[in-house]
C-alpha cells in the first residue's frame, strides 16, 4: 500500500506525492508563490528569496530548495514572510532602472506584475548604484544591466539548457553582473544568439533587439515592394498578445494584419520548408546510400548552426548542406519575384516573421547575400509582428482571416511542422519513405517522433531499410550527441537538432510566458494545421513541383545548390586575427605571425616574437613587414608555430623564422 | 610497493635520543607577524653568531648531528604575542626576549648563552608596574590564559615531522585506525561533545555521524581554512605553527566517515600557512602516514592542499565546495547539507582548521580530561584574536566560561586611551565574532562566554575576533566598518544580501553624515531583521549581527546622531561643530588653503573665523592645522 503523503499548508492538509520540491508541492494546492529564480526545468538556485515559508521547527526556508517531509507544517503568508517578501522587492526596485513604461519588457515584467501583486508601495530605500552602459553589440539582443535583477536565470539557461555558458557572474557584493567572458560584449563572444536568455528572462535586463522602425519606412516607401514570409510557430503563438490561447491557429488574421499594414505580399516560410524537406531528404538519400557523411545532421536551426561551427567543426560535414527555409525563401524570392513582378531586384524588400531571435543573424550571414543585397532584408519576431499590430491600431480578434499569396503562400502540413522539435524528422520521413520504399504512405503521421522529451530516438522500418533518427532540442542534448557521434558510438541515419526547448514554437522571439505548457499548447496548434491541410506531404505541394519545373531544375541540381544550399565555417576560434604587434607601411608587407597560445607559449614562443621584433628593430624592416601574436594554431604539440607569409613552420625557432623572413623579403624586394 | 609501516615508537625515541645532550633551545617565532618583523633575520644571526663563538647550533634534530652541548635553534610557528615580535624564548632559561632585532642577536650570545646571564632590555616590561618580566610565567598575557590547542604552536618546529611525533603527534590517528570503528569513533566524538570552531558551534562528532551513515564509497573531509574575519588569524596561525595536528585532525576524521580523500582549503593570502601546510602533507605521505594501508590497515587517505582566491564567503561550506570544484564561490541553498551531497556530489565533512587541531589532543588525552575544560554544553577551549584598544594584543587561548573581564583586564592588561595609556574607565564595548558577532557591553564582562550563551545575547563566538573599543569609538562607524566588510564581502548571489547589505550600509552613512530621521532607524532594523531571517546562507544570515547589536546596546548614542545631529565620540565629522580659538591661531592661512568651500576667512597673522553656513564639516582644517587651533564640538 502506497504511504499516503501529506503536510499541512497553512493549517489545511495538502497531499503529495513525487513533486520536485515544496514549491512545486504549495503551487499544485493553488498558492502561487512569487519567484524570480525559479524555473521547473533550470537547476535550483535559491537566490530571490520570495518563495520563503515558514516551516516548524525548521523556521524560514525557501521552498524551492527543500523537499516535502511527511507531516511537514508549512506557512506561506505570515506577517514576517510577506514583510521580507515586501523588502526583498524594494530593495531590487531601489537600484532597478524605472523606465517601466518604456521598457521592452513592459506588461510582461515578472518584477512589474510582484511589485503590484505584493503590495509593494513607497520604495524606502535609495538608488545606490551607477549606471552602466547597455550592450547593443548583438544584432539579435540587447543586454540593459540596470534592469538586472540578478536572478540567475539566464546564465543558467544558457549553461544548463544550452550548454554553451556564454554570460556568467562578474565581481562580488552590489557590484555583481551578469556578463558575457572578459565583460566582453555578446557579439565578440560564443552567443549563439538562441535568446533563451531573454526568454527566461523576468525583467527587461535581455529582450530581442527590436527592427520594427526600419520596417516601417520601408513600408511607406512607394518604391519598395514588401513581402513578408510567416515561419510556421508564429501563427501558434501571436495570439497570446492578444487575450487568446497559446495554440490558436491564426495565420488568415495575420495576413490580413500584414496587408492592413501595406505589406505587398504574404507568403508563407512553410513553402520553403517544403522544399528544404525535398532538398534534405534527397541529400540524405545521396549520403544513405554511398554511407558518406552519416548522421545527417539538420541545419534550419541558425543557433544549432553557429553552435556547430564553434564547438564541433570537426562535423560540419555531416551537417546538411540546405540552407534554413528562410534562407531558401529569400533567395528564391529574390530570384523569381523581379521576373514576376517587373520590378528591380534591390526594390524587393523581404521581411521575415520568426519566432527566433537567431534568425536575425542569420539573415546577415555573408553566405546570404549577393552582391550586396542580402536574401532576407529584415527578422522581426512575433512579438514584434504584435507590437506593429497594436501600433498599428488593428484588433486581431476582429479581423477576417485572408488568404497568403501564391506561389509561395501554399504550403503542405509538411512545411507547417516544421516549427516543433520532431517536426523536420517527421516531413522528411514522409518524404524519405515513399522515396524508398517506392510505396504511397497512406497515414503520413509518425507521431513515435513527437514527443517532449529533450534527447529522443525513433527507429523507423521502411520496407528492408531501418532509418535510425534522433531527434534533440536544447543545444546541450545537441552537444551530448555530437559527442556520441564524434567517438563513432552514434548509429543514426538522421538527427534533427533545434536549439530552443519544444523547438521554433518555444523560440525567445515568442510572446513571453512563464508557463511551462505553453510549449505544448502551440506545438498541439501546429500539429493541428497540418490535420487541417488538404496535403500533409512537401512532395505534393504542386507550386513547389512547378518551381522544381520551370525554374530550379532537379532536386540538387546546379541551380537548386546555388539558390537552396549554402557552406559553413569553423568558428571554434573566436579571435581570427590576433594581435597586431607590428605594421609595417609599404604596400607590399611581409606577413608574419607567431602563436601565443598556452602550448607554444609554454615552449617559448613568447620570447622568440620579443627575439623576432628586436631583430626586425636591428635590421630596420620595420616598414616591410606585420607581425602578429596570434591564438591557437591547433599544432601545440608541433610549437611553437610560426607563418612566414603563406609557409607555416613547425617547431620553429630563431634562426628559422629568422631565415624564413629574409628568404621571403629578398623575394618581396625582387618583386 | 608496499611501504613498510611507520613506527611511532623509534621515530620518538630516535628523535629524543638526538635531544638528549642539547644544552640549550632557542626557539625564534616564525609565524607571520614575526617573519614581517624580521625574525628571519634574527635566525640567521643567532645561527652565525654561535658558531663564531665556538659553540655548536644545530638547526634540526636529527641521529647524524648528536653533538654534546649543541645549541638548537628551532622555528616556531606563533606564539600569539605578535605586538611584541619577533619573540625568542630560551630554554630550558624560561627567558622571553621581546621586540628582538637582528643587532640584539651577539648580546643575548654573549650574555645570556655564554655567560648565562639575561638582558634585561629586551624583556617584556609590564606596561601597569614597568617590572621586567623573565618569561612567558611571569607575564599576564601568557600566564591567564590556558594554551592547549596552540600549546604546541608555540614551541615546536612546524616543518619537523618527527618533533610532531615525538610530542605524541599521529598516535591518536594510529590508535583510532587500528582499534576503532568508525562508529566508535563517532560515538567519543560526540561524548567529547566538541563543537565547531568555525562559528556556527555545531557538534562535530553529530556532523561526523550524519556522514558516517550515508551510503556509498567515496567520501570527502574538507579542511576549512578560508579564514576571512578581518583580525582574526587563529586558523593561519595552527596551519603555521603546527600542521601537522590538523592533518591528524584529518585523518580521524576520515576513518570516522570512512573517506579516502581529503582537501585542505587554505586563503592564498596566507602564503606561510599554504607552504607549511604542503610540506606538512608531503612529509606524511613521504612517512607512509597518508597514502594507502594507514598503520598496516587496509584504509587509504590522501590530502590536496587547494588555494582559495580570498572570498570571505568562501569559508561558507557550500560556497567552499563550489571553490574546489573550480566554480564560482557561491552558497548553495541547505539542505541539501554536504554531510548528504557534498564536493562532488558526495558526503563530505567539513571541519574548521582549529576544530581538526583539537581532534587529536581529545583523543590523546581522553574525553573526560578534554571534558574537564571549558563549560558543560561548550567544553573545551577556544582561540581568539584579541585586537583593539587593550595593552596585549595577540592571539590568545582560554577555556569557554572564561569571562570578558579576564579577557580584557588580564590577559589584554586593560583599556587604552587615545594616547595608549591604561585607563579602564574607558572601556566602552567588546565586538566579538567579527562582521558576523555582537557587540559586548560592561553588563555583560562577568558572562561566561560560550557558544549557548552569546548566543542568548545576539552575538555569536564566530571565528573568534575579539575587538575592544575605548569610549572614543563611534559605534555608528563600527557598525559601518563591519558592513562595509559584508557588503563587499557578499558573493551577490540573494537579493536580501547584495541589495540589503549595501543598503544598510547607505541607511548608516546617511545617520553619519547627519541624513537620517527617526524613520532611518526604523527602516534599518525592519531591514536588518529581514536580512537575518530571509538570506540564503550564513553570511547574510549574520550580516546584520553588529548593526543589531549596536543599535540596542547604544540607542542613545544612534539617537544622538540622528535626532540631535551629534557624534558623542566625536568621530563624524559632519556632526561635528569647528571653532577657530583666536588664542591659539597664528593666522598662518594654512586651513584657508585647504578648506573647499572657502569657509574659513582672515588676514594672515590675524586670527581666523570659521563661517559656518559654509562650512561643510569636511574636517580637512582640523587637519591641515599644526596649532591645535581648532576645535571640534559636539
Amino acid at each position: 500500500m502506497e504511504e499516503n503523503k501529506k503536510i499541512y499548508i497553512n493549517g489545511r492538509e495538502c497531499n503529495y506525492k513525487d513533486e520536485r520540491n515544496l514549491l512545486e508541492v504549495i503551487r499544485k494546492n493553488g498558492i502561487n508563490l512569487p519567484t524570480f529564480c525559479y524555473h521547473s526545468e533550470l537547476s535550483v538556485y535559491g537566490a530571490c528569496r520570495l518563495c520563503i515559508v515558514d516551516i516548524e521547527n525548521k523556521g524560514i526556508v525557501s521552498s524551492c530548495s527543500i523537499k516535502p517531509e511527511p507531516e511537514m507544517r508549512v506557512k506561506t503568508h505570515t506577517t514576517e514572510l510577506r514583510g521580507i517578501r515586501k523588502i526583498s522587492m524594494e530593495l531590487l526596485l531601489a537600484n532597478h532602472s524605472k523606465e517601466c513604461t518604456s521598457c521592452g519588457k513592459s506588461l510582461n515584467c515578472k518584477l512589474q506584475d510582484l511589485a503590484s501583486s505584493l503590495g509593494v508601495g513607497d520604495v524606502r530605500f535609495k538608488k545606490r548604484e551607477k549606471l552602466i552602459p547597455l550592450d547593443t553589440s548583438s544584432q539579435a539582443l540587447v543586454r540593459d544591466p540596470n534592469k538586472c535583477i540578478l536572478c540567475g536565470d539566464c546564465v543558467r539557461a544558457c549553461d544548463e539548457i544550452q550548454g554553451i555558458g556564454a554570460i556568467d557572474f562578474m565581481n562580488r557584493g552590489s557590484d555583481v553582473q551578469v556578463v558575457p567572458a572578459f565583460d566582453k560584449n555578446l557579439a565578440e563572444v560564443e552567443c549563439v544568439d538562441c535568446g533563451q536568455c531573454a526568454r527566461v528572462c523576468p525583467t527587461g535586463a535581455i529582450v530581442p533587439k527590436s527592427d520594427i522602425h526600419d520596417v516601417w519606412k520601408e513600408l511607406e516607401d512607394p518604391n519598395k515592394v514588401v513581402v513578408a514570409q510567416i515561419a510556421p510557430a508564429v501563427r501558434v503563438a501571436i495570439g497570446e498578445l492578444f487575450g487568446m490561447k497559446p495554440g490558436t491557429i491564426l495565420t488568415g488574421q495575420i495576413v490580413a494584419a500584414l496587408k492592413l499594414m501595406n505589406f505587398d505580399k504574404v507568403f508563407d516560410t512553410s513553402f520553403a520548408a517544403d522544399l528544404t524537406v525535398i532538398e534534405e531528404a534527397n541529400e540524405f538519400l545521396r549520403r544513405n546510400e554511398s554511407k558518406d557523411s552519416l548522421p545527417l545532421f539538420t541545419s534550419c536551426c541558425p543557433g544549432w548552426v553557429k553552435y556547430a561551427e564553434q564547438y564541433y567543426p570537426e562535423l560540419l560535414g555531416n551537417l546538411s548542406s540546405c540552407r534554413s527555409p528562410q534562407q531558401m525563401f529569400g533567395s528564391l524570392a529574390k530570384d523569381l519575384l523581379p521576373g514576376q513582378l517587373k520590378i528591380n531586384k534591390k526594390d524587393i524588400v523581404v521581411v521575415s516573421i520568426m519566432p527566433c531571435t537567431a534568425k536575425k543573424v542569420e539573415a546577415k550571414r555573408d553566405e546570404f547575400e549577393k552582391n550586396g543585397i542580402p536574401e532576407v532584408d529584415y527578422v522581426i519576431t512575433t512579438q514584434e509582428l504584435a507590437a506593429m499590430i497594436k501600433e498599428a491600431g488593428l484588433d486581431m480578434n476582429n479581423l477576417a482571416p485572408e488568404s497568403l499569396d501564391l506561389p509561395m503562400g501554399f504550403k503542405t502540413g509538411a512545411g507547417v511542422i516544421f516549427g516543433t522539435t520532431g517536426g523536420v524528422s517527421e516531413a522528411v520521413l514522409r518524404y524519405a519513405y515513399e522515396k524508398i520504399s517506392g510505396k504511397q504512405l497512406d497515414n503520413p503521421d509518425f507521431k513515435a517522433v513527437r514527443g517532449i522529451e529533450g534527447l529522443r530516438e525513433v527507429e523507423v522500418n521502411v520496407g528492408e531499410t531501418k532509418l535510425k533518427v534522433a531527434i534533440v532540442h536544447g543545444l546541450a542534448n545537441a552537444g551530448k550527441i555530437a559527442e556520441m557521434v564524434k567517438k563513432g558510438e552514434a548509429d543514426y541515419s538522421m538527427i534533427e537538432v533545434m536549439a530552443c526547448p519544444g523547438g521554433c514554437v518555444g523560440g525567445a522571439g515568442q510572446p513571453v510566458t512563464f508557463d511551462d505548457n505553453t510549449r505544448k499548447e502551440r506545438a498541439k496548434g501546429l500539429y493541428e494545421c497540418d490535420k487541417m491541410l488538404q496535403l500533409h506531404k512537401a512532395q505534393e505541394n504542386p507550386y513547389v513541383k512547378e518551381v522544381y519545373n520551370k525554374h530550379l531544375g532537379e532536386p540538387g541540381g546546379h541551380k537548386a545548390h546555388d539558390l537552396l544550399h549554402t557552406t559553413y565555417r569553423n568558428r571554434k576560434r573566436i579571435f581570427e586575427s590576433g594581435f597586431e604587434v607590428l605594421s609595417g607601411t609599404n604596400s607590399q608587407k611581409l606577413e608574419i605571425s607567431v602563436c601565443v597560445g598556452t602550448g607554444c607559449y609554454v615552449k617559448g614562443s613568447q620570447n622568440l616574437l620579443h627575439k623576432l621584433i628586436r631583430y626586425i628593430d636591428e635590421q630596420g624592416l620595420q616598414e616591410m613587414v606585420n607581425v602578429k601574436a596570434t591564438f591557437c594554431m591547433e599544432n601545440c604539440d608541433k610549437g611553437p608555430s610560426v607563418t612566414v607569409g603563406d609557409n607555416l613552420i613547425y617547431a620553429c625557432n630563431f634562426e628559422k623564422a629568422v631565415s624564413e623572413i629574409n628568404e621571403k623579403l629578398t623575394v618581396l624586394k625582387v618583386d | 610497493m608496499k611501504k613498510s609501516r611507520v613506527n611511532l615508537k623509534q621515530i620518538t625515541e630516535n628523535y629524543k635520543d638526538a635531544g638528549k645532550n642539547i644544552k640549550r633551545r632557542i626557539v625564534v617565532c616564525s609565524g607571520t607577524g614575526c617573519v614581517a618583523n624580521g625574525s628571519k633575520n634574527v635566525l640567521d644571526a643567532f645561527e652565525k653568531s654561535i658558531n663564531e663563538n665556538g659553540l655548536n647550533a644545530l638547526t634540526s634534530l636529527s641521529f647524524e648531528h648528536k653533538t654534546d652541548n649543541s645549541i638548537h635553534i628551532s622555528k616556531s610557528g606563533c606564539q600569539g604575542f605578535c605586538q611584541m615580535g619577533p619573540l625568542v624564548s630560551i630554554e630550558p632559561d624560561g627567558i622571553l626576549y621581546v621586540v628582538v632585532d637582528k643587532d640584539d642577536v651577539p648580546e643575548i650570545v654573549d650574555q645570556t648563552l655564554i655567560h648565562n646571564k639575561v638582558v634585561d632590555r629586551l624583556l617584556y616590561k609590564d606596561p601597569k608596574d614597568g617590572t621586567f618580566c623573565k618569561g612567558a610565567k611571569e607575564i599576564n598575557f601568557y600566564n591567564k590564559q590556558s594554551r592547549y590547542v596552540l600549546k604546541s604552536c608555540g614551541s615546536l618546529d612546524p616543518e619537523d615531522i618527527n618533533e610532531y611525533i615525538s610530542i605524541g603527534g599521529y598516535s591518536s590517528a594510529e590508535k583510532l585506525f587500528n582499534d576503532y570503528t568508525p562508529a566508535k569513533v563517532c560515538g567519543d566524538m560526540i561524548e567529547a561533545g566538541l563543537r565547531g570552531r568555525g562559528g556556527g558551534g555545531f557538534p562535530t562528532g553529530r556532523k561526523w555521524e550524519f556522514t558516517r551513515v550515508e551510503p556509498g564509497p567515496k567520501k570527502y573531509v574538507i579542511c576549512n581554512g578560508d579564514e576571512g574575519d578581518p583580525g582574526a588569524f587563529m586558523d593561519r596561525s595552527i596551519m603555521e605553527g603546527n600542521p601537522h595536528s590538523v592533518i591528524e585532525g584529518m585523518m580521524i576524521a576520515a576513518r570516522a566517515i570512512g573517506a579516502d580523500e581529503g582537501y585542505i582549503y587554505v586563503r592564498l593570502e596566507y602564503p606561510l600557512a599554504v607552504a607549511r601546510v604542503k610540506k606538512a602533507v608531503k612529509d606524511a605521505e613521504e612517512m607512509g602516514l597518508l597514502g594507502d594501508n594507514i598503520f598496516g590497515t587496509e584504509h587509504s587517505f590522501r590530502v590536496h592542499v587547494m588555494e582559495g582566491a580570498g572570498a570571505f564567503v568562501c569559508g561558507e561550506e557550500t560556497a567552499l565546495i563550489a571553490s574546489i570544484e573550480g566554480k564560482r564561490g557561491m552558497p548553495q541553498p541547505k539542505p541539501p547539507f554536504p554531510a548528504q551531497s557534498g564536493l562532488y556530489g558526495k558526503p563530505t565533512v567539513i571541519n574548521n582548521v582549529e576544530t581538526l587541531a583539537t581532534v587529536p589532543l581529545i583523543f590523546r588525552d581522553g574525553i573526560e580530561n578534554y571534558r574537564s575544560k571549558g563549560t558543560d554544553t561548550s567544553p573545551g577551549t577556544k582561540t581568539f584574536a584579541l585586537t583593539g584598544h587593550v595593552a596585549n594584543t595577540g592571539l590568545i587561548e582560554v577555556p569557554f566560561g572564561t569571562t570578558l573581564r579576564e579577557i580584557i583586564f588580564d590577559i589584554g592588561g586593560g583599556i587604552t586611551n587615545e594616547e595608549g595609556k591604561i585607563d579602564n574607565s574607558m572601556f566602552k564595548a567588546v565586538q566579538i565574532g567579527g562582521p558576523s558577532g555582537g557587540c559586548l557591553t560592561e553588563e555583560h564582562l562577568d558572562l561566561p562566554l560560550d557558544f549557548d550563551s552569546l548566543r542568548s545575547i545576539g552575538a555569536m563566538v564566530g571565528s573568534g575576533g575579539l575587538v575592544a573599543m575605548n569610549k572614543n569609538t563611534c559605534m555608528v562607524q563600527m557598525a559601518k566598518f563591519f558592513m562595509d566588510f559584508t557588503q563587499n564581502e557578499s558573493c551577490g548571489k540573494c537579493v536580501l544580501c547584495r541589495e540589503g547589505t549595501k543598503q544598510m550600509l547607505g541607511l548608516l552613512e546617511d545617520i553619519e553624515t547627519g541624513e537620517a530621521t527617526e524613520d532611518t532607524l526604523i527602516l534599518l532594523k525592519e531591514l536588518a531583521g529581514a536580512v537575518q531571517k530571509g538570506s540564503l546562507c550564513g553570511l547574510g544570515k549574520t550580516a546584520p549581527n553588529p548593526v543589531l547589536s549596536m543599535l540596542e546596546q547604544f540607542h542613545d548614542e544612534y539617537f544622538a546622531h540622528v535626532i540631535d545631529k551629534k557624534c558623542p565620540a566625536k568621530k563624524c565629522t559632519a556632526l561635528l561643530a569647528y571653532e577657530i580659538i583666536e588664542e591659539k591661531c597664528k593666522g598662518c592661512g594654512l586651513c584657508i588653503k585647504k578648506c573647499p568651500t572657502g569657509a574659513i576667512t582672515g588676514e594672515r597673522k590675524q586670527p581666523h573665523h570659521i563661517n559656518e553656513e559654509l562650512c561643510i564639516k569636511c574636517g580637512a582644517c582640523l587637519q591641515a592645522c599644526r596649532l591645535d587651533a581648532i576645535e571640534t564640538g559636539v
